[in-house]
């Protein structure tokens, strides 16, 4: 076996290393840097370059050794190589070849324009391990330049009667690809401290993002009435959120695709963005990697895989410990 | 259409009131009538007759979509609601349908009657001209479940803005069971003769719980108290020769309860009163489960009736002489009242709720403790001045309820719910301890916040033990504090005992598992309060 599932996660005997590991193990091959993916306490890390500046901004010190999309290391008996997965700006794909055979872990990924990751690329594999947070067909996204007019008009229209537009995204990639469909003219654009450090980080990098002002104890929050308040899930239901009055709130998430999670949040609207493949992204990539073996992980596992296996597929269900997109915990993945 | 799917997204995309007022009452002013129409009926709980079966719409969807029927189930049990499952598993629209709401009702309605292979043909045709939130508009009408957090009460007020017209006389033109197949707008809305209203009951008075201390209310001579029965709360109407008996859901129940319509010939033509349909042994009341083998019944076997007689618990007086006594005081309603019920023939199904006197709060506590002992829910406080107000206004009725039985149970199983409680596991079943054993014994499903479900369904997600379908088994080690009303023997359950109005008053974090309360002290409430 070319990958094993072990307590500690996905684990590559001929290279001895895993891949996305939420238990501490000595090297760890990292996706991405949202917390189930990207964990503390790992002996040493490989990542991409592109996502090496957020991963040690969340996990601080660590041992990091970074890796260009496309390049190929040699670690032991496995060809590793990392591919873009389109989901956050670094994300990857990690493809690992031992003796011929060729499996690839998807990580989180979605095939949607998003002005900042690289575009998720297929590739040709035997055995391909694939999230499958939205495997059920009632996600379809919608045009990501439909929803970027809704959201503006809804900030227009709340900006028009003073006021504060609240839009609850994640801080690392979801807030920065909504910062982007935003229309600066409409007002100024506030963001949470998590948010702006992510931002910081991607300004760094070049990322270029439009302007956005930290909500500090001092910012005047009067003077700043229509203002769009960019913040995590979590924060909007929290006192944070209560010094924006008055306000109508909204999320982006894939989940506002369905009405009774937008009504349990007590959300006013819900946009769907998402940063995760819907049903037609997770079919179009499963069948571009030509594998004989699919193995799904976080999401609709049993339905997901059930429908593979009516397609056809040698299907199977892996047990690991990763999230996806979660809206109800307020855990960020 | 397109209007009418336009409201339904505001009021949909906002938990402001004001806003979904707003937006109903513009609606009203720019709608046809016939749209309008059927607008108060779909918000007021009248549904167009279902033509076509959820089965028949579920495999014409799935086939549509492109995927097996089992994958259109897993995925409408994540969704939740099966007219929202179907609008978006569909594919895209291919045209676009521009026709009126009532165009569209009478379209479906014309699909009753015909073949199955033209009903599929149509459904399939509008589908393909609808986007989204139109088609999930749509799919509400076929399926016949309309709730959309929109209350009569606030489609009243919005009618009565749109109308520059007064909201309690259009909350009383509302009540009744019309549906605009056998009325128009003008009958229901403008029309000045009551004639055609024979049957209409009035909209029912109901109380606010009393949270502060009574003697908040002031003067306890202000007051009339009586007890808050255990039945169904109902309108009993003479009026032109004929008897109607409603429930407070608006529906005409006079054929379930022979003994109340018959008793009604007694009545002076012109009568309306408001009371409790009580099962009750003519001493005592009986167990509301004794009342429950009536409710669903609409045909009663005489053995039945025996076995479960009810009475007329009379509240209050509503009409006289085809006089509408409303704004007079409770005291004087209440007055005329007594007169009436003298005046009916001995052993006649109906009496006066009694009222309670008191002198001061702490004697009305005193009595209020006895509830469980006369098979009450808690006591009713009505202020002697006040009118019987449309609908539930806080200040003159309150009604000040027992607190609640209570016991510590472990969650053993955990099931999804539906609607806006989709994906969250929300209904729960609850076991106390026998020996080692754990014995199941009540679901509860309410009294969480929305932060509780959604800690607790995390927590379910990874401590699944086993999954029977839709529901899994859970690792014993949350326990909740059961709160509920009242506790009866039940032979159907295998604890014994069957609960009334369960809930989760609180959630334990506090408490082990190996202090949960036992199957004993189940039986010891029973033995107590049963």
């Amino acid at each position: 076996m070319v990958l094993t599932l072990t307590p500690n996660g996905l684990y590559c005997p001929a290279g001895d290393f895993h891949i996305d590991p939420w238990r501490p193990v000595a090297r760890a091959l990292i996706t991405h840097g949202h917390a189930d993916h990207a964990r503390g306490g790992h002996g040493a890390y490989l990542a991409t370059d592109i996502a090496a500046p957020v991963m040690r901004h969340r996990l601080g010190a660590i041992t990091l050794d970074t890796i260009l999309y496309g390049e190929v290391r040699q670690i032991g008996g496995a060809g590793v190589s990392f591919h873009p997965a389109g989901h956050v700006p670094g994300s990857a794909q990690i493809r690992v070849e031992v003796a011929g055979e060729v499996w690839v872990v998807s990580g989180d990924y979605k095939l949607e324009h998003d002005p900042f990751p690289t575009p998720f690329a297929p590739g040709r594999c035997h055995q391909f391990v694939t999230e499958c947070t939205f495997g059920l067909p009632v996600f379809d996204w919608p045009d990501p330049a439909e929803v970027a007019r809704e959201i503006n008009a809804w900030w227009a229209a709340n900006a028009a009667e003073g006021r504060f537009s609240l839009l609850g995204a994640y801080a690392l990639g979801k807030a920065q690809r909504v910062l982007a469909m935003l229309d600066p003219s409409v007002a100024p654009i506030l963001t949470h401290g998590a948010i702006e450090a992510t931002n910081a980080v991607m300004r760094a990098q070049g990322f270029a993002l439009p302007e956005t002002r930290h909500v500090t104890p001092e910012t005047d929050l009067r003077a700043m009435r229509g203002a769009l308040v960019l913040a995590p899930p979590g924060a909007l239901s929290g006192p944070w959120a209560r010094r924006f009055r008055p306000a109508s709130t909204g999320f982006a998430s894939g989940w506002m695709r369905l009405r009774g999670v937008r009504r349990r949040r007590a959300a006013d609207r819900g946009f769907v963005v998402s940063d995760h493949a819907d049903w037609a992204g997770l079919n179009r990539a499963i069948a571009a990697t030509g594998a004989e073996t699919i193995h799904v992980t976080h999401g609709y596992t049993e339905v997901f895989a059930r429908w593979l296996s009516d397609q056809g597929h040698d299907a199977r269900v892996l047990r690991t410990e990763f999230s996806g997109e979660t809206l109800d915990d307020g855990a960020e993945p | 259409m397109k209007a009418f799917a336009a409201l339904f997204a505001t009021l949909d995309q906002t938990t402001r009131t004001t806003v979904k007022v707003a937006a109903l009452a513009e609606y009203f002013r720019n709608a046809p009538e016939a749209d309008r129409l059927w607008t108060i009926a779909l918000f007021s709980g009248r549904r167009p007759k279902r033509a076509i079966t959820t089965t028949r719409l579920r495999e014409w969807a799935a086939e549509r979509a492109g995927i097996p029927l089992w994958l259109f189930e897993d995925s409408y049990g994540v969704v939740g609601d099966l007219a929202e499952t179907i609008a978006l598993v569909l594919p895209p629209p291919s045209t676009t349908h521009d026709a009126s709401l009532g165009a569209w009702i009478d379209r479906l309605r014309a699909l009753k009657d015909a073949d199955d292979a033209t009903r599929k043909a149509q459904v399939l045709a509008a589908w393909e001209g609808l986007v989204l939130l139109e088609r999930l508009v749509f799919n509400k009408l076929l399926t016949g479940g309309f709730r959309v957090g929109i209350s009569a009460g606030l489609m009243t007020r919005a009618l009565a803005q749109a109308l520059n017209r007064d909201e309690a006389e259009l909350a009383h033109r509302l009540m009744g069971d019309w549906t605009p197949d056998n009325t128009t707008w003008a009958d229901l809305i403008e029309s000045h003769d009551p004639a055609d209203r024979l049957s209409r009951p009035y909209p029912f008075c109901l109380a606010h719980g009393l949270e502060d201390a009574p003697e908040r209310l002031g003067p306890p001579a202000d007051w009339f108290a009586e007890w808050k029965w255990d039945g169904i709360r109902g309108q009993i109407i003479r009026r032109g020769g004929q008897t109607f008996l409603w429930s407070r859901g608006e529906e005409l129940i006079t054929d379930r309860f022979p003994e109340l319509a018959a008793l009604a010939n007694h009545l002076p033509e012109g009568t309306v009163i408001d009371g409790e349909i009580l099962s009750h042994d003519g001493t005592a009341p009986l167990p509301f489960a004794t009342l429950q083998k009536r409710i669903t019944r609409k045909t009663v076997p005489k053995k039945l009736l025996a076995e479960a007689p009810v009475i007329l618990m009379a509240y209050d007086l509503l009409e006289v002489a085809g006089r509408d006594l409303r704004a007079h005081p409770f005291a004087d309603r209440r007055a005329r009242l007594e007169t009436l019920v003298r005046a009916l023939p001995e052993g006649t199904p109906l009496r006066p709720s009694p009222a309670i006197p008191f002198n001061s709060w702490n004697d009305l506590a005193a009595t209020r403790a006895t509830t469980r002992a006369r098979r009450a829910e808690g006591l009713m406080l009505k202020r002697r001045t006040g009118p019987y107000h449309a609908g539930r206004k806080r200040g003159d009725w309150w009604k000040w309820k027992l607190d609640p039985l209570s016991i510590d149970a472990v969650m053993i199983y955990a099931q999804a719910g539906h609607g806006r409680r989709a994906n969250l596991y929300t209904d729960f079943t609850f076991a106390v301890r026998d020996g080692d054993a754990l014995v199941p014994f009540t679901k509860a499903y309410s009294g969480l916040t929305d932060a509780e479900f959604r800690q607790i369904t995390a927590w379910v997600r990874k401590n699944t033990l086993d999954r029977f379908g839709p529901v899994r088994q859970v690792r014993p080690e949350q326990v909740f504090e059961i709160a509920f009303e009242g506790i009866q023997a039940s032979p159907r359950h295998k604890s014994g005992v069957a609960l009334r109005f369960p809930r989760m008053a609180r959630w334990r974090h506090d408490k082990p598992v190996s202090e949960i309360d036992t199957l004993d002290t189940l039986r010891a409430m029973l033995a107590r309060y049963g």
